[in-house]
């Protein structure tokens, strides 16, 4: 299936990114006429995964991430966030609920919380090379009326 | 990222308005030990009604609290949790954890 739309976004690993990142997934989101919710979970699972570049991709430098945002005739919504940093050495094991590498200040919940909130979540990783992660969400069509 | 308190004897209300993402964290994590560390209190109430967006990490921060209250040998009760917070909170089973007022 060809998308109807695209954009991509690229910006540096800075936290003030966080809330860049998931307010302009939000707006792209909205030609597709999602309630409120709908956009609330786009954008928190969005927030996970831009965080986790920030935090663990790049943890003592600035990298680049790449944020793609696809809309597709059946009113899917696909969200590609792609960093170049460290990778994940066992992608299977971070995806289990609770583990985590980032001490007492994260919960190991964000790949959870991506897969509870998005209709599909696929990560691929290579060890020194980099992360991509690719979130699905269909939004339900509205008829007027 | 604002916080306000209350304290009537040794019961905390803390107010966090805004948005809880890693970039807000730290700074919020920061000034609710320091409210804690201050106050000893016996009972916290987070009051998140003013929170306009929560992730992961707003999780930390309310499980933080929860087990520095656990040494304090205090509750923790949540108050106000809009809905996509509630949501977040959930997917961690933090519901199951501590009590909450709708
Ligand atoms: N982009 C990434 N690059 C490198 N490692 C990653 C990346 N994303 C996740 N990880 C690894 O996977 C683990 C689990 O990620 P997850 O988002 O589920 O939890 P967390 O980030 O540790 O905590 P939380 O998201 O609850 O704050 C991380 O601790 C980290 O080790
Ligand atoms: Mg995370």
């Amino acid at each position: 299936m060809k998308p109807v739309n695209e954009a991509k976004l690229t910006f540096w690993s800075r936290s003030a990114n966080e809330g860049f990142a998931r307010t302009a997934a939000a707006c792209f989101a909205a030609q597709l006429d999602p309630t409120l919710d709908e956009v609330n979970d786009v954008k928190t699972a969005v927030s996970e995964a831009v965080t986790n570049c920030i935090v663990h991709a790049y943890p003592d430098q600035l990298g680049l991430i790449v944020l793609r945002l696809r809309l597709y005739p059946d009113n899917t919504l696909e969200i590609v966030v792609k960093d170049s940093g460290v990778g994940i050495p066992d992608v299977d094991q971070a995806r289990t609920p609770l583990w985590s590498t980032g001490g007492a200040d994260r919960s190991g919940m964000g790949f959870t919380i991506m897969e509870s909130f998005m209709d599909a979540v696929k990560v691929r990783s290579r060890p020194g090379k980099g992360t991509t992660v690719t979130l699905r969400r269909r939004i339900a069509r509205r008829f007027p009326g | 990222m604002p916080i306000a308190c209350e304290e009537t004897g040794r019961a905390l209300t803390v107010r966090v308005e805004g948005e809880i993402d890693h970039h807000a964290a730290r700074q919020l994590m920061e000034e609710l030990s320091r409210r804690l560390d201050a106050a000893l209190p016996k009972s916290l109430t987070l009051d998140l009604g003013g929170v306009a967006f929560m992730d992961s990490s707003g999780i930390a921060l309310v499980l933080r609290a929860y087990r520095r209250m656990v040494a304090l040998r205090g509750s923790v009760t949540l108050q106000n949790v809009p809905d996509q917070a509630a949501k977040v909170l959930k997917a961690a089973g933090v519901d199951r954890l501590l009590p909450w007022n709708e």
